[in-house]
């Protein structure tokens, strides 16, 4: 009688189908996974031990390379975190800036999801057609910040500066125009044979124990929880906003699938409302301490260049307390756990990444599937490991 | 259930549990001691009324020179009415804490990382190792006192000490 014996394969951490650097060891009996290990770390830059070393204002930028998929929604988790430190309450029209900055960033991330997901599973085309759409966003980017990929656009109490005509335009154009994209990825993929016999009964976990994982965002409501931070713990006007909170109901690739397209319509409603009653008004905090003053102003007044001046060389104090801010990233619940000192600098920030936890139940959802259906597995909670490994 | 509720559910089972609680900054807090902590926390996932059954995060917050050393906080959420907890632990350089990845299996990785990161060991846990650094790794970076220049701060990097391969 031939001896069963299991092979060891090691995937990553340079394989296509990762996205970015995961290491899996794989441990297979034929083609089934029996066990699989996971190595994280390729992609430590110690933003956290970064943090401490800068000013608040100047950890913006690090945030945007947390999940570089979706920037802004992290630059809103960070700004949230610091505004509620400090106790500031920042104008309508910048809240209503960065819904949908936040929005647009997890349509990106969304974009890049589901262009990567079908590629792995070999659907090849829907990645022109996903990446023809995030350009209409990249653009958006540039046109509001100069940056396309992360464009730093929140500023603590605010934003950098007012929307032009021209974003306004341009964020019109992309809400009238995605509904068909929207509906091209559908006709592609959601009643596709070969792309159901992939996706459905797949990976399969039950609400209760993605909880105990800790998982969040569209892979727990995949599941059928209906959280959201947006709707649980509102944060920079959500609640002025109607919209749904898509869950699925079984827990497998398929359903994480089709909730994160539900996000899609989701998110360009909540755009849509936010562009149409965008307030007038200022967009910054009427704090001296904390607003850059105007370049017009600079030029003409010289308080408001020693102004500028200490702002961006010494920056501002936060007071000596611990608060702890989530918001809902593309990914799930992006948390900041900020402790400040008394100084201009964060004693300690942690970061709750949702990725982290969910990549932490890969080995739970791929043991007994094939080894093509690993690719699918990672792709359907949608893990970015720039997150995973700060 | 309120958060008065939470405490008394605790304090029934556990008098001496909770060594204190706030409210700060609308965030609801508890700090619990050491030798019930454990217990503790089961109670809190597993109590009927209000399950605090999604494990948020767990950090290390190093306040050298300050005796005891580290402050762990775990955030913690229920899914039944959409409440977070914080629930906060003091412990010394080098102590032992509990594991709590029997109770939720999200603590597996936090902990690990806060080992690796903070230097915080944990007893009872399947698998404490090194996660976001390698194995041969001098240190704890995000402690106060970790060098962030100088001779120990560059030293040669040789990949064969990444990883076991076992």
């Amino acid at each position: 009688m031939a001896e069963s014996k299991t092979i060891s394969l090691n995937m990553g951490p340079h394989h296509p189908a990762t996205h970015g650097v995961l290491r899996i060891e794989l441990e297979l009996e034929g083609e089934t996974i029996v066990n699989a290990k996971l190595r994280i770390g390729y992609l430590h830059r110690g933003i956290e031990k970064l943090a401490e070393s800068r000013n608040y204002q100047q950890v913006i930028p690090l945030t945007d390379r947390l999940d570089y998929a979706s920037a802004s929604a992290n630059n809103m988790g960070y700004c949230v975190t610091v505004e509620k430190l400090m106790g500031i309450e920042v104008p309508k029209r910048a809240q209503y800036l960065r819904v949908i900055m936040a929005e647009l960033a997890r349509i990106m991330g969304h974009h890049l999801w589901i262009g990567t997901h079908a590629l792995d599973i070999g659907a090849m085309s829907v990645v022109f057609y996903a990446f023809r759409d995030r350009e209409m966003i990249m653009d958006i980017n540039e046109e509001i910040s100069g940056y396309r990929l992360t464009p730093t656009f929140f500023r603590i109490g605010g934003v950098a500066h007012d929307a032009t005509s021209e974003f306004i335009k341009k964020v019109r154009d992309f809400v009238k125009w995605f509904p068909k994209g929207l509906d091209g990825y559908h006709k592609l993929l959601t009643e596709n044979k070969i792309w159901t016999t992939r996706t459905m009964n797949i990976g399969t976990i039950s609400a209760d124990e993605a909880v105990n994982y800790g998982f969040t965002g569209p892979s727990l409501r995949g599941s059928g929880m209906a959280y959201d931070v947006r709707k649980a713990f509102p944060y920079s006007s959500y609640d002025d906003f109607d919209f749904q909170i898509p869950v699925g109901e079984k827990g497998d690739v398929y359903d994480r699938y089709l909730v994160r397209m539900e996000e899609f319509s989701q998110s360009l409603k909540i755009i849509d409302q936010a562009i149409e009653n965008l307030p007038e008004g200022p967009v910054n905090v009427d704090n001296p301490w904390i607003s850059n003053p105007d370049l017009d102003e600079v030029q003409k007044d010289i308080s408001a260049l020693i102004r500028r001046f200490m702002i961006h060389a010494k920056g501002f104090a936060a007071p000596e307390a611990e608060v702890y801010q989530a918001v809902e990233g593309a990914k799930g619940e992006l948390g900041f756990y900020l402790v400040g000192d008394g100084s201009e600098h964060p004693y300690r920030l942690k970061i709750r990444s949702p990725c982290f936890y969910l990549a932490s139940a890969l080995p739970r959802l791929m043991v007994g599937h094939m080894m093509a259906d690993a690719v699918a597995i990672i792709g359907s909670i949608d893990i970015v490991l720039g997150e995973i490994d700060r | 259930m309120s958060y008065k509720n939470v405490i008394q559910t605790i304090h029934k089972k556990f008098p001496e549990a909770v060594v204190n609680e706030c409210v700060n900054k609308g965030q609801r807090e508890i700090t619990l001691a050491q030798s019930q902590f454990y217990e503790t926390m089961r109670v809190l996932q597993e109590n009927p009324d209000l399950p605090y059954d999604l494990l948020i995060d767990i950090l290390g917050i190093d306040y050298t020179p300050r005796t005891p050393r580290f402050d762990l906080v775990y955030v913690l959420l229920s899914t039944k009415d959409f409440s977070r907890l914080i629930v906060r632990l003091k412990a010394e350089e080098g102590e032992e804490i509990q594991s709590v990845s029997r109770i939720w299996h999200s603590a597996d990785w936090a902990e690990r990382e806060v080992y690796d990161l903070m230097g915080v060991p944990f007893s009872d846990h399947p698998d404490l190792k090194r996660i976001l650094t390698w194995k041969n790794f001098e240190g704890h970076p995000l402690r106060k006192d970790f060098p962030l220049e100088g001779k120990d701060f560059d030293k040669p990097f040789d990949p064969e000490t990444i990883e076991d391969y076992t």
